[in-house]
């Protein structure tokens, strides 16, 4: 336990220094902050419930960013370390390697949390102090929203580093991480869209695409948000998608949370069986 | 005693390379040893699995007690290690790193900073690494390999980098270690500079020890010429070759120098004749082969078995 944070002390304080921290809050800052005072133009104050717009489009920007913060963080984390001679030293430490994984783990996590709820949270208080009225239901689901992106993060991250626990090669791990990103959040949504509207109804049923959408990380956090408030789900346009889809949120959490635990033990493994 | 390193028939294997063949050796506490061969000989990957980073195809391995592959952390906190081109993490101050090492082994970090000014960091602390030469990285290194009065080193390269006043003063840090009981592997391609420093030398070839004893009982095995160089006043050739066998071999260096290869035996017969009063001879040199014939001569005596 001891290594663990002392190895996650160390990459906060990395991240500190080489700026990671205070470039992905600055970035996740602005972009929320923009995106909560745009999204309550074109609606206006009347009826509409403001924090619901901010978490529609927050968890759309969430989607596409986090996810690529979180790989760009992890890719390097083993493959780097290793390439650069700095792993042959630590490894000779008394710690064991899946010490080290969790401890960077820890570490990489904690910069995301931290740069996300400062930076969504931000745009929370910025509507609470400009005097919109906020009800507790959308307060529920605005903590549900920063809890899922943090949760969403470390799945990526735990993506990354199974990518840079098998790749020899910084340049390969790189090239990967930006695959994974293009597939997961991009090609995966493009390609079922695609086959929804070719198949009409027929070969897919309802149940068939619900496991396609709990098999992406990235879908799995778009229903938890989406349409997991009603309030909420009105806005996005998801209501009609809610009653079909039948998967509960419980469900879903539990998916990103085995999207973050099987990626992060099978990296741990083959990191344990690396040969430096 | 109990010996630091016990190393028994072991054998390392990459795929179809064999790394390191059958070797075995062991190292009692407070001695210094050169671990020395060309690059790829195998020197690496002894250290590797010393440390327990890689495990052997085949042989035991203990350290300081335990299988150092086990994974069981007690001996690595006994244990410091310099790897050859060491390198850090440039964000970091030397200081923020040494106690990032220290605590690690569970060392108060305050106890290990009077190691920076051991090595001559003291100055450059707060600098980020990334600014650090590379002779002060190499220091660096140092610094942290001997976090905790370690009972084992294993230094790769140790004194590339290092002008000779802290070549000089690394030298006598791990004197110190060595009163203390800390055994000392030093893996060098400088093996003047180890000469005089270790009580044993291992030579390795291709994955294989050729030679593990003393200087001493290494030259005494290789049996090598000593070099003789006779100073004469006239250039007096002819008694020179009166002095000589004839298989001995012998060359004029310029006019008034002649060397001679005496072999070991021959050597105080030789050099009692040089010294008799009609030979008219100025000055002797009397030089034994050095740590890099030797070197030479084993790795040589071991193609020809090939």
């Amino acid at each position: 336990m001891r290594e663990i944070v002392i190895i996650a002390g160390k990459e906060i304080q990395e991240g500190l220094r080489n700026r990671w921290v205070l470039a992905t809050t600055l970035l996740l800052l602005a972009l929320s902050l923009t995106l909560s005072f745009l999204g309550s133009a074109p609606t206006g104050n009347v009826g509409v419930r403001a924090l619901d717009v901010v978490i529609v489009s927050l968890s759309s920007l969430t989607i596409f960013l986090l996810p690529l913060i979180a790989l760009l963080i992890s890719y390097d984390a083993i493959v780097g370390e290793v390439d650069r001679g700095t792993m042959l030293l630590l490894l000779s430490y008394p710690v064991a390697r899946w010490q080290v994984m969790l401890g960077k783990f820890v570490g990489h996590l904690a910069i995301l949390a931290f740069a996300t709820i400062l930076g969504y949270g931000a745009s929370a208080a910025a509507l609470a102090v400009t005097g919109a009225t906020i009800d507790p239901e959308s307060w529920f689901a605005f903590g549900r929203l920063i809890g899922s992106s943090v949760l969403l993060g470390a799945a990526f991250v735990a993506i990354g580093y199974l990518i840079s626990a098998k790749v020899r090669d910084r340049g390969t791990a790189g090239g990967i991480a930006i695959g994974v990103w293009l597939l997961l959040v991009l090609l995966y949504d493009m390609a079922i869209l695609g086959i929804l509207v070719a198949d009409q109804g027929r070969m897919l049923s309802a149940d068939a695409l619900n496991v396609l959408l709990l098999l992406n990380p990235a879908d799995a956090y778009r229903m938890f948000n989406l349409a997991g408030s009603a309030g909420v789900s009105s806005l996005a346009g998801m209501a009609g998608v809610a009653e079909s889809l039948t998967l509960p949120p419980l469900l879903l959490v539990a998916t990103l949370a085995l999207w973050v635990l099987l990626p992060l033990a099978a990296a741990t493994a083959i990191f344990s069986r690396r040969e430096l | 005693m109990k010996n630091t390193v016990d190393i028994r028939d072991v054998s390392k294997r990459y795929g179809r390379v064999e790394a390191v063949r059958n070797v075995t050796f062991a190292l009692p506490p407070g001695e210094t040893v050169a671990l020395v061969g060309h690059n790829g000989a195998g020197k690496t990957t002894l250290i590797k699995l010393m440390l327990g980073l890689i495990h052997p195809s085949a042989g035991t391995i203990t350290v300081l007690d335990e299988n150092p592959a086990a994974g069981e952390s007690a001996a690595r906190r006994r244990l410091g290690y310099l790897p050859e081109n060491v390198s850090f993490n440039a964000a970091l101050t030397g200081r923020e790193l040494l106690s990032f090492y220290a605590r690690l082994k569970g060392e108060a970090p305050k106890r290990a900073m009077p190691l920076l000014e051991q090595v001559g960091l003291a100055a450059a602390a707060d600098r980020r690494v990334g600014t650090y030469s590379k002779g002060m990285r190499q220091r660096l290194g140092l610094a942290q390999a001997l976090i905790g009065e370690p009972a084992l080193l294993l230094l790769d390269e140790p004194t590339t980098g290092l002008d000779p006043a802290l070549r000089q003063s690394f030298y006598e840090t791990v004197q110190q270690l060595r009163n203390r009981g800390a055994t000392v592997v030093l893996s060098s391609h400088a093996l003047t500079e180890l000469e005089e420093r270790t009580d044993r030398v291992v030579i390795m070839n291709r994955g294989i020890m050729v030679a593990n004893g003393s200087l001493d009982a290494l030259r005494r095995i290789a049996r090598l010429p000593t070099r003789i160089r006779l100073r004469m006043a006239d250039g007096n050739r002819e008694a020179v070759q009166a002095l000589l066998d004839p298989q001995e071999r012998w060359q004029t260096i310029n006019g008034h120098v002649v060397e001679i290869e005496a072999g070991p035996e021959r050597k105080m017969d030789l050099l009692r004749r040089a010294t008799r009063a009609d030979m008219a001879i100025e000055d002797i040199e009397v030089m034994p082969p050095t740590l890099d014939e030797l070197y030479a001569h084993f790795l040589r005596s071991q193609e020809a078995v090939q």
